[in-house]
This record gives C-alpha cells, structure tokens and sequence, in this order.
C-alpha cells in the first residue's frame, strides 16, 4: 500500500511541480514585469508604473499592432474559406482517400516551418517559379514584385497556419451526421439555406477552434513577417521581439505580450460559449 | 461538381507542394541561385557539411530534440495516466495549464521562460533550451498519450491488482506497454516540434549554444544559400518519414484494437 501511495503522489508531484514551475509561475512573472519600470543597467527596476502600458497606445506602435491584427485577420479568413472545403470533402471521401488526403496535409505540417517560409521566399521571388508561371501562362507581361510586400507575408502565414484551420475542422466535420442533411433536403431546403441552417450551425466548434489556434498565435509569428516582409516591423511578435532582444525595454515587451493574452482569453472565451450553446454533444470528442 | 472539387484539391496541393518540390530541386540544382536548372550536383551537400558552424548547430539541435523528445513523452505519459487514474485538489488546474499552455501562441511561453530563467539566475544555453523545449512538447505529449488510455480496459488493471500488483508495476509493466504505440508517436511529435522551434529557442539560448533553426535564419536572413538548401531538403526527408512512421503506428493501433 505505502508503495501506491508513493508512486501516486511521485507522479502528481512531479507533473504538477513541472506545470506550476514552468507553466504558471512564468506567465505571472511576465504579467507581473509588464508592470514595471525599465532600466538599463539591470533590465527592470522594482518599481510599480503604468507607462509600459502608456506606450503601447502610442500612435506609432499602435499602427503595427493594428496592422497585425489586420494580417492576422485576412489569414484566418484565408485559411477558414480555402481550409473548409478540404475538411468536408475530406470527412466524406471513402476511408482510403481519406488517410491519403490527411496524410498529404500532414507531411508539409510536420516539415519545419522555417524551411518551409524560405522554400515561399524562394519561390516568389521575380525570377521565382510563381512568376515564371505566370509569364509563360501569359497571365502577366513583366514580372511581379511579390517579396517584402503584406501579399508575400500573407502567402506565408496562410502556407504556415492552414493544417491548424483543417485539422478543427476536420474533427467537426467528421463527426456531422450527414442524413440531418439528408433530412433537410428531403424537407425542401436548398444548397444555401441547407449550408446556413444545418451545416453552418453544426460545425460552428470546429470553425472556432481553428480560428483560435490560427488568429493569435499568426500574430506572433515574427520571422515570417522579418523573412517575407523585409525590415519593417509588422506583427506584434516583431514589437515584443524587438523589445526584448535588442531594444531591451522588458516591461514594454511583456506589456505588448499581455494584449496577446488577452486577445487569446477572449479567443478562448468565445470558443467556451459557443460550445456550451451547441451543447454536449459536440464535447464528446473532447479531451478532458 | 466532381470537377471542381479536383480542380481545388489540384490547386490546395500545388500550394502546399510547390515550394518544398522548388526547394528540393534546387539543393541538387548547380545553378547557384536556383533562378533556372543548371544540372544535377551534391555540390551544396559537400558545402554543407564543410560548414563546421551549421553542423555544430545541427548536433546540438538533435541532441535537444532527442532529449526533449524522451523527456516530454515520460512526463507526459506519466501525467496522462495520472489525470486520468488518480483524483486530486488541482486536477482541474492542472488540465486548464496543458489547455492554456498548448494554445498559447510560443512567443508569450519564450518570453515567460525567459523571465523565469533570469530570475532563477539559469544561464541560457543547454539546460534552459532543454527545460523550455519538454514544457512547449509536454501538453502534446500529454493529450497524445490521454487519448490512447481512454479506449483502455481498466479490467485488467482490477485483475493485475487482485494478483497483487502494486501501483508501479501496473504502470511500469501493464500501461507502458499497451501504450507503447501512442509513446512512440507522442515521441515523434515531440521531436519534430523541438527541432521545428524557431521562436522559443531564439528567446532562450545563448550565443554559446546555437541551434538550428536560429542559424538558419540567420543565414537566410540576407539571401539564398545553397548549403541552407541541401539542409533544408535532409529536413523534408526527415519529416517525411516521420509522417509515415506515425502512419503505420496508427494502423498498428486499429489492429490491435481488432484484436481485443
């Protein structure tokens, strides 16, 4: 008996401890240095001040972080629009195709996504295969600019970001029970109002679980925006990478962070909500 | 109808394969710049391990990667068979910190661990790569493992434990075996995410010890680099047959459950 309760409390110590350690008591202590005063010599001062946050609406940095969210927002509207299809074709194909199509949209999810940013880079380039296709297809009569600009950034995180929109979605989809659908024609509904009325309403958790993991995390993808977007700052993981690294203003960086907890709290909020209004049955799947 | 979905796939597919066929082609392509097909070479691939920096970030990047791999997926097993068995005061925290933590974006884990590395004095390098890349695997980890018990029969435990089985040897010589398939592919993803990081290293390393990801970005930061090619497509291979191990680890499962 003595061993259970030692091999018991061995694991739950153990995991806790790692959890709290390195889970909890970082984010605390970040939120906690949001809220202090910068210095140079010894990175912060212990001394209580507001001004981080003061800083943060400052015209100029305001803008970047509009326009990352701006970014941010276009590639998950990419991702939901262009990823949908694939998650439904894909939940209604044979199990065979199926497994293939999971699997092609698997191999370029686990390559590295560094690489992957630079095999974009490399691409769109103006010598790049994309404008070499285009001026033989004769789409284009001089080769486009597409490097440095928001397109390339977007082209980016849309490559990077889309297997987080499908994989939700696919989990959703998959689990819809198609004779509702065929209920609804049955019952005279068309292609749209079947779309709006059963298939919308009923893959609702899956579209918000992809646009969380896809909307917050985009806005912190810093060496995609410093890759395809040239030197200018343009996410907010540029804002906080610069911050810490090389302007070392800690307080103001960790500030910055903090409007990316938030937004994800909101984020995280909302997929709460629409969960509890579609019920438990969508929760089945769900790991707790 | 029927066209058009093969119409989108083709052109979902051309998206997502392009750029790592352009890729690949060119760490064989003798044209320096890749800007047209100059011929077949391994040139990039001699550069590339002549490269004494590259190769020396490449050994510490698998070092941690195995490390972290092996450590996240015991913790991680471990703590899936912990929720799941035992009933504790800070269960419910304890999930909501792997929900929070595997859904936060990495930038806001780097930064946070790297406050807490400078406060607790720990000097980054080895040991502050390591402790950062387990807790970024361990939520994955964690709900790979998670997922694999719940299909379990916890019959046999009941059984092993009217034999006289202590808590120790049901997990070390009952669950860790049966879930050995979920180890393994709780292992590769964890792997491929610790060699894939490229934000919570740069926050958390030193320049003692560099890795892979942040020396590539830095060679590419300027312009294409032939070597960075060849790297790059060993990389697509890795992944490759990482994808299909996980693959064929998966089928194993639905024989097995066959079985039982």
């Amino acid at each position: 008996m003595k061993a259970t309760i030692n091999t018991k409390w061995f694991i739950i110590i153990l995991v806790s401890g790692w959890l709290v350690l390195f889970g909890v008591v970082p984010l605390l202590l970040l939120v906690a240095t949001s809220f202090l005063t910068a210095d140079h010599v010894n990175l912060v001062r212990f001394q209580p001040s507001l001004e981080s946050y003061r800083q943060l609406i400052d015209p100029v940095y305001l803008s970047v972080i509009s326009r990352s969210f701006k970014l941010a927002l276009i590639t998950t509207l990419l991702c939901l629009v262009l990823g949908y299809p694939y998650a439904w074709y894909t939940a209604r194909f044979p199990p065979r195709w199926r497994n293939t199509a999971l699997i092609l949209l698997m191999i370029p999810f686990w390559t590295n996504s560094l690489v992957r940013t630079y095999a974009i880079r490399m691409v769109l380039g103006t010598q790049g295969i994309v404008n070499k296709l285009l001026l033989a297809l004769g789409v284009i009569d001089a080769p486009i600019r597409f490097m440095y600009t928001d397109l390339a950034v977007i082209a980016g995180l849309f490559y990077l970001m889309l297997p987080f929109m499908i994989l939700p979605l696919y989990a959703s989809t998959e689990k819809l029970d198609f004779r509702l659908i065929e209920a609804a024609r049955d019952l005279g509904a068309g292609s749209l109002a079947t779309f709006r009325k059963v298939i919308l309403p009923l893959t609702l958790p899956g579209i918000v679980a992809g646009c969380v993991m896809v909307f917050v995390p985009t806005m912190g993808l810093y060496y995609v925006a410093s890759l395809l977007g040239g030197a200018r700052q343009l996410l907010i993981g540029n804002l906080i990478q610069q911050q810490f690294l090389s302007a070392r203003d800690w307080p103001l960086g960790a500030a910055t962070s903090v409007l990316l907890i938030v937004a994800m709290a909101f984020m995280l909020a909302g997929y709460a909500a629409i969960i509890h209004r579609v019920g438990g049955k969508a929760r089945k799947g769900d790991w707790s | 109808m029927r066209w058009l979905r093969a119409l989108y796939f083709f052109l979902i597919f051309f998206y997502l394969y392009l750029p790592i066929t352009v890729l690949v082609a060119n760490a064989f392509n003798s044209d320096r710049y890749g800007m047209r097909w100059g011929g077949l070479t391994l040139e990039w691939f001699v550069d590339m391990i002549g490269n004494q920096s590259l190769m020396e970030a490449a050994r510490h990047s698998l070092l941690i990667a195995l490390c972290a791999a092996t450590l996240a997926t015991l913790i991680g097993a471990l703590a899936a068979i912990g929720l799941s068995r035992y009933r504790f005061w800070g269960r419910r925290i304890i999930q909501g910190t792997t929900i929070t933590l595997m859904m936060a974006p990495d930038i806001i884990l780097a930064i946070a661990l790297l406050v807490l590395f400078i406060a607790l004095g720990i000097s980054l390098g080895f040991w502050s790569l390591l402790l950062a890349h387990i807790t970024f695997c361990l939520p994955f980890t964690m709900v790979t493992v998670a997922s694999r018990l719940q299909g379990f029969d916890p019959h046999l435990l009941d059984a092993a434990r009217d034999l006289g089985a202590t808590e120790r040897t049901l997990i070390v010589k009952i669950l860790l075996p049966m879930m050995r398939p979920a180890l393994i592919a709780s292992w590769l993803l964890a792997f491929t995410l610790s060699l894939d990081d490229v934000i919570v290293s740069s926050f958390v390393t030193g320049p003692s010890y560099d890795v892979l990801p942040l020396k590539i970005f830095s060679m590419v930061k300027v312009g294409v680099k032939p070597e960075v090619n060849a790297l790059a497509a060993l990389l697509v291979l890795l992944s490759l047959v990482m994808v299909l191990i996980s693959q064929i680890l998966l089928k194993e499962k639905t024989n097995y459950e066959k079985l039982t």
